[in-house]
């Protein structure tokens, strides 16, 4: 009988990653419709000191596999590890954050323990009726939105973005902390990591900024408007992807399903279509201001404030507005 | 050496058009490509051809049109092409779907396989770690540049959110590859004339890859997850469209940010 939710949590040179606090928040909820429990997946070496944060954040358990073979993150020895403890703990439920790593190493475990994996999935649900995890995520580029089920195999496995989910701390919760040994042979580490090069963090963090002003391809390479808008708003320039195809900014501006979830006080669109593939990373926004030449863009279904008209000449009068 | 370059057709999802009255996809006029990954894995693949001499193999899975892809991957100087098709392959999952690849894979021979991080059309980047792992082969995800090193090595450059690292990898292997890799070469005329002229397109069905893959482990059937509903989606709030003039949608837009930034 499988039972419980796993949450594969990550760290990177022991600190966790924010992704895997936000899917333990989000194990808790489902778990308390189940009446089931959450356990915390922690990997690497030396990391015992994690543990509390789990349990604070919202696990019951925690299953911690400490050993050198896992000071940096290679797919064979992390692979091998979760699947020694998904088999020991049959899980009815794995979840992982869709970091580089997450996505390295979620397809492999589901390879391996033969079963289904649902990419990027943005709402997560439990059938009342059959209590199947319903995995909803975007399809074809965004256009879609597809429920995805695995009736037969278990765990059902899930990879979830950054920021989708909400992180919960409560003050000091107790649960209980095991250690789980794999026996890991020289062998498993089978690539050699030569050199590791940290990059400093970009300035522009458009996660933690409070006002996003966003193109898309309709700005054409208009793009030192938005930043001057910007600018005055105290916020960060973001882009479409259709925009960073075209070559007009930085992929780590980038909003969407493949890009960053954001979640500002206010998100200007501007120029921007408004397929699911971008509105999946912003619609959580608190205030949304769409300008489209094209009144029919489905980016106005997401909007609060719709304007119809051409950005490059609103925007500067906007700026000008503003600036007295 | 040689290197096997998994492709796939995509429809350009940058096109892709929702039909509001039946909430369906319009497929109808939209245009299908390689996947934007994948051609910058031909393209390695084709660098270290012409650095060491390698025999390249372009295979993909898909329905008979897809033989366009593999058209196009021989124009670029692939040496040969396999297309991976069956009716009983349809429905495939990312599981399945890697299954089969593996089998063909397999059955095709190889020292490295190379595969574009993930599709546009499905943007789950799971079928290539399945492909290692169902072949048993170690990989690296996320190249941004790719080297030989020696006989039977890579030496990869694997990119992370805050990080990037070198791995040497040993054959045989898999490794995805990142679109910021390279700038994908054109067909060239002698290559398109070759590719329709002189080169064969191998078909691999469900009888040829017996032997090397269960028929339960292959299309709708061996996919362990379903597609239970699609739907378009709902925006999640319908605010106020305005239709105005530029002054006073400045104004509008001036209040609004003025009372929430």
């Amino acid at each position: 009988m499988h039972k419980n939710i796993m949450v594969v949590c990550e760290q990177r040179d022991g600190i966790l990653m924010g992704v895997s606090l936000e899917l333990i928040g989000k194990a808790a909820e489902l778990a308390k419709t189940t009446n089931e429990q959450v356990i915390a997946l922690l990997m690497g070496d030396k990391i015992e000191g994690l543990t509390q944060t789990l349990i604070n954040h919202g696990a019951d358990r925690i299953i911690f596999v400490d050993d050198p073979i896992l000071s940096d993150y290679m797919t064979e020895p992390y692979t091998k590890a979760a699947c020694a403890v998904i088999a020991a703990e049959k899980p009815d439920i794995v979840l992982v954050g869709a970091t580089s790593i997450g996505r390295d190493l979620a397809p492999r475990i589901a390879a391996r323990v033969k079963t289904g994996l649902t990419a990027d999935c943005t709402i997560l649900d439990i059938c009342e009726d059959t209590k199947e995890l319903l995995m909803t995520r975007p399809a074809f580029g965004g256009n879609l939105m597809a429920t995805i089920v695995c009736p037969k195999h278990r765990p059902q496995m899930a990879t979830v973005r950054p920021g989708v989910m909400i992180a919960r701390c409560s003050e000091e919760r107790n649960g209980e902390i095991m250690r789980f040994d794999v026996n890991f042979v020289p062998s498993d580490a089978n690539v050699q990591i030569l050199l590791t090069t940290e990059v400093k963090e970009n300035k522009e963090k458009i996660t933690e900024a409070a006002v996003l002003v966003a193109g898309g391809r309709g700005i054409g390479d208009n793009f030192a408007q938005l930043n001057e808008l910007a600018e005055v708003l105290g916020g960060q320039v973001a882009a479409s992807r259709a925009a960073v195809d075209a070559g007009f900014v930085n992929k780590d501006v980038q909003v969407g399903q493949t890009g960053k979830t954001v979640r500002p006080d206010v998100y200007i669109a501007v120029g921007i279509s408004g397929a699911i593939q971008h509105t999946a990373g912003m619609e959580e926004s608190s205030l949304i201001i769409a300008i489209n030449k094209d009144k029919t863009a489905p980016i106005f279904n997401t909007a609060d404030i719709g304007i119809v008209g051409d950005a490059n000449k609103i925007i500067p009068k906007v700026i000008a507005a503003l600036r007295k | 050496m040689k290197i096997i370059v998994c492709v796939k057709q995509v429809p350009d999802t940058n096109e892709v058009k929702i039909d509001p009255n039946t909430g369906t996809l319009i497929r109808e006029g939209v245009p299908s490509i390689i996947n934007p990954d994948d051609l910058c894995a031909l393209e390695a693949a084709l660098v270290l051809k012409e650095q060491y001499g390698h025999s390249i193999v372009a295979v993909s899975m898909g329905p008979p049109q897809a033989e366009v892809a593999l058209r196009h991957a021989l124009a670029m100087g692939c040496d040969e092409a396999f297309l991976v098709s069956d009716r009983v392959f349809g429905g495939a999952d990312t599981w399945a779907t890697s299954k089969t690849l593996a089998a063909a894979i397999k059955k095709i021979g190889y020292d490295v396989i190379l595969a574009g991080r993930q599709a546009i059309d499905g943007d789950t980047a799971q079928v290539g770690p399945q492909i290692a792992e169902h072949l048993g082969i170690p990989q690296v995800t996320y190249a941004q540049s790719i080297k030989q090193d020696g006989n039977n090595a890579f030496i990869v450059q694997r990119q992370f959110e805050d990080r990037y690292q070198k791995i040497k990898i040993t054959t045989p292997c898999l490794i995805t590859t990142l679109s910021t890799l390279n700038k994908p070469r054109y067909m060239s005329v002698g290559g398109i004339v070759s590719a329709f002229d002189e080169k064969e397109i191998q078909l691999l069905d469900f009888a040829a890859l017996k032997d090397y893959v269960d028929e339960s482990d292959i299309g709708l059937k061996g996919s362990p997850t379903q597609v239970r509903k699609a739907s378009p989606k709902q925006g999640k709030r319908q605010g106020i469209l305005y239709e105005v003039s530029e002054d006073e949608a400045v104004e509008i837009i001036v209040k609004a940010v003025s009372v929430r930034a």
